[in-house]
């Protein structure tokens, strides 16, 4: 591993230090809000990895000339995932707003938004039922 | 927002502005970057700053949400539609040749614009909806909150 | 290609037919939102809309079920580079089992929505479950890789809505949507990322594209990065064994009718996928991939076996219970697939229709019971199969395929799986098979016991099911018993499924039937 190839690849070293910090955060926070902050750090590392994909060194933008009459010598980045990311981005915002719509409501049930508050409330709830209907095993209560 | 004399006046100003510039966004978007994506969301941005400033009664005035709902679910139908037109005139689904058989680089012009139409107005209606629904939900919050 | 006109022939009807299976539920979803249709229309335009698309699938599958297939081009532009349906025998079928359920479960769902939400959300609720069933649809009929994704996330996304609408009963079905939520946007992710790394080396999206220039380079790390990635996200979507958290909590709190749907067939779309790549897009003489499924996805799948229905047995809830009995049955068609014979494939694939259509009978008659005592508590529903008698007939029946009784389809599928492990030489595995299914046998029995042994709770309503309940799930119970002896017909197409899923890419390349003609 030169230094070259370390250099020459920094678009996959940061794409993967962005992954590693968004499932971090995914994982780590107790908070509802920041999960969805740390999913949306997540996607985003994708979306810089596919764009970055698609940079072609000294490419320029695909656009053809009117008269179709395409110079050879002309190199064109990939526009391709750039398309595919607009579709990823949409569906990345899409899941945000569903999330958060979810926490909206997760807060007016449950009267917070941490995870170890909602557990505590899901806990008692479920022995509540299982005093009621008899032990259960397993799951998340 | 009462009092804020500046930001009022300013953002009556800057709608009109706002939403055309989307409209330029959206039909011009087959020949310079944008298209429905982009113009949809500025689109929403006109209304969404109506709304913060001078209040969620005052925009849903202007846009009901139950308009706004209809005008999401509106833009799907217009962009499927174009597939179904292309459909019945013997192409493959989303075939914009349909349009023009005998020109077909017009049928594109006509197929691009439809379909980014159908896009511009769902957009527009889906980030109008969220903006709504997370404004019109009154948070409860104590005073220890604070 | 969409720039030659000249001489345009024009496409038929029975060309479309591909387009049709997908666009028909499609273009019902936001009509049902545009006319406002309120409880009564709006569950009228999506039983119409799927029955349309069931009949489409029945005749795709018709003319796919020899072995060949068919490919439509959207917009007109050719395969390789853009978007391709592309039907054949494996995924027709699927495309028939979703149809299928879809159609028989929407009946159903009209009585139990009815009762479980309330009538101002049913616009958007069947609008949403129109959404679902598209985006499943799309799945697994799409050639396209990304267009996968895309699919994928619109049948999420309108799941973890229809998971959260369980919240008028139980508020716990926020946090099962949310954790959903979650779990689903990472492995959708991390399949994005295994599209990524298999564009970057090759340069295409086409499935059938990408199978011819995977096979040339096979030792690309890029390339087995790309195959862990698809297994590890769509894994998370199948609910492998320990990937199967949101699993349990989101069927249990989800309506009824949801539960029955997703249930029967969502993980089995995802689990289409992964067959799809494992067999099409990357062979199975690609060593990485054998390597991961015989060390990693087969102790996984023996695990699920034994672990889920370990927990099974102790649930006091009925809807969990069959939750974790799926997680459990997931394990036996992962099982099937690591097995990579033909028989095993074979096994998967009869599996996965016929525990389709058993959990359908099961999650439906589970409905049926919330909706006269109101929980699917045991203590709650108990005597209550004397009580409604053709409920809990049909639910035993169910009961008896999922244990794998012969006479039941669940038996079938089961011989099948037994086959394949002897055939591949490892009997330890066939009666690690027959052991976990002895532990079916405890947790049905458990149900049944509830059932019928006890005398029925006080202040439940004594009444029998009503007639759009009853007839949705024993049709789906006499399809247990019918595919437990009629087996031409479910092993038939999935032979032909597997046969060419394990053929590969040599099949792939002629088309029987262009829909580009003319073009």
């Amino acid at each position: 591993m030169t230094f070259e190839f370390i250099v020459g690849h920094i678009n996959y070293w940061l794409f993967i230090v962005l992954m590693m910090t968004g499932l971090y955060i995914v994982v780590s926070k107790g908070n509802l809000v920041k999960k969805i902050v740390g999913l949306n750090i997540f996607q985003t590392s994708v979306f810089m990895f596919y764009i970055s994909v698609g940079k072609i060194t000294g490419g320029t933008a695909p656009i053809f000339p009117l008269d179709m009459n395409v110079d050879p010598d002309v190199v064109y980045s990939n526009p391709l995932p750039h398309v595919l990311i607009l579709t990823a981005i949409v569906v990345g915002v899409a899941t945000t707003a569903l999330g958060l719509a979810l926490i909206v409501r997760i807060r007016e049930e449950y009267g917070t938004i941490e995870e170890d508050d909602i557990l505590d409330i899901e806990r008692k709830v479920a022995s509540d039922e299982n005093r009621l209907h008899g032990e259960a095993m397993g799951g998340r209560a | 927002m009462q009092h804020h004399l500046i930001l009022r006046v300013v953002t009556k100003l800057l709608c009109g502005a706002i939403i055309l510039y989307a409209f330029y966004v959206q039909f011009h978007g087959d020949y310079s970057p944008g298209g429905g994506f982009q113009a949809g969301v500025i689109m929403a941005v006109a209304f969404i700053a109506y709304g913060v400033v001078f209040g969620l009664d005052a925009v849903q005035k202007v846009l009901p949400a139950w308009v706004v709902h209809k005008l999401a679910a509106l833009g799907v139908l217009v962009y499927s539609m174009t597939g179904v037109v292309s459909l019945f005139l013997g192409y493959a689904f989303l075939d914009y040749g349909a349009f023009s058989p005998h020109h077909p680089s017009h049928g594109q012009h006509w197929g691009i614009l439809a379909v980014e139409l159908g896009v511009g107005i769902t957009v527009t209606g889906v980030m109008v909806t969220i903006y709504y629904a997370f404004a019109s939900r009154i948070p409860r919050i104590t005073d220890e909150e604070w | 290609m969409a720039t030659e006109t000249s001489h345009h022939v024009a496409m038929t009807l029975h060309d479309h037919l591909p387009m049709l299976q997908v666009l028909i539920p499609f273009i019902a979803s936001p009509l049902i939102v545009l006319m406002g249709a309120r409880g009564g229309l709006s569950w009228l335009i999506a039983f119409v809309a799927s029955l349309a698309s069931f009949i489409v699938s029945i005749v795709l599958l018709m003319e796919v079920i020899d072995g060949g297939f068919i490919s439509y081009a959207i917009g007109g532009w050719a395969p390789p580079l853009g978007i391709e349906y592309r039907v054949d025998a494996a995924n027709a079928f699927m495309l028939f089992l979703i149809s299928g359920i879809s159609t028989i479960v929407l009946p159903f769902a009209y009585e139990s929505v009815k009762a479980e939400i309330s009538a101002k959300h049913h616009t958007l609720f069947y609008s949403c479950y129109l959404l679902c069933f598209t985006g499943l649809l799309g799945v697994v009929i799409t050639g396209d890789a990304f267009n996968v994704f895309v699919f994928l996330e619109i049948s999420s996304l309108s799941t973890y809505a229809l998971i959260a609408t369980g919240a008028e009963r139980d508020k716990r079905a926020l946090t099962a949507a949310y954790d959903y939520l979650v779990m689903g946007t990472i492995g959708a992710t991390f399949f994005v990322i295994g599209i990524g790394f298999l564009y970057m080396a090759t340069g295409t999206l086409n499935m059938a594209d990408l199978a011819e220039r995977i096979a040339d380079q096979e030792n690309n790390r890029t390339i087995k990065a790309a195959f862990a990635f698809i297994l590890v996200g769509m894994g998370l979507k199948v609910a492998i064994y320990p990937l199967h958290l949101w699993l349990p909590n989101s069927y249990t709190y989800a309506p009824s009718a949801i539960t029955a749907f997703l249930a029967a067939t969502a993980t089995k779309a995802a689990i289409y996928v992964i067959l799809r790549f494992t067999f099409s897009v990357f062979q199975p003489s690609f060593q990485f991939e054998v390597y991961a499924l015989e060390f990693i996805i087969l102790p996984l799948a023996v695990l699920a076996m034994f672990a889920a229905s370990f927990i099974a047995v102790f649930q006091s809830d009925l809807k969990r219970m069959l939750a974790y009995s799926s997680i459990a049955q997931i394990g036996y068609m992962l099982l099937g697939i690591a097995l990579l014979n033909s028989t095993g494939l074979t096994g998967s694939i009869v599996h996965l229709f016929n525990h389709g259509i058993t959990k359908a009978v099961l999650f439906m008659g589970v409905g049926a019971l919330v909706l006269r005592s109101g929980s699917s508590f045991y203590s709650r529903i108990r005597g209550m199969g004397r009580v409604m008698p053709i409920t809990g007939a049909a639910m035993v029946v169910g009961g008896l395929s999922l244990i794998g009784v012969p006479g039941t389809a669940g038996f079938i599928s089961k011989w099948e799986l037994v086959q394949a492990t002897l055939e591949r030489g490892w009997w330890p595995l066939a009666f690690l098979i027959a052991a976990s299914s002895l532990l079916a046998v405890i947790y049905v029995w458990r149900f049944v016991e509830v059932l019928y042994l006890h005398e029925p709770a006080y202040g439940a309503d004594h009444r029998e099911a009503p007639l759009t309940m009853l007839v949705p799930i024993w049709i789906m119970a006499l399809a247990c018993i019918y595919f437990g002896f009629a087996t031409e017909i479910t092993l038939g197409a999935a032979r032909t499924a597997a046969d060419g899923l394990l053929a590969g890419t040599t099949g792939m390349l002629e088309s029987v039937t262009s829909t580009e003609a003319g073009h």
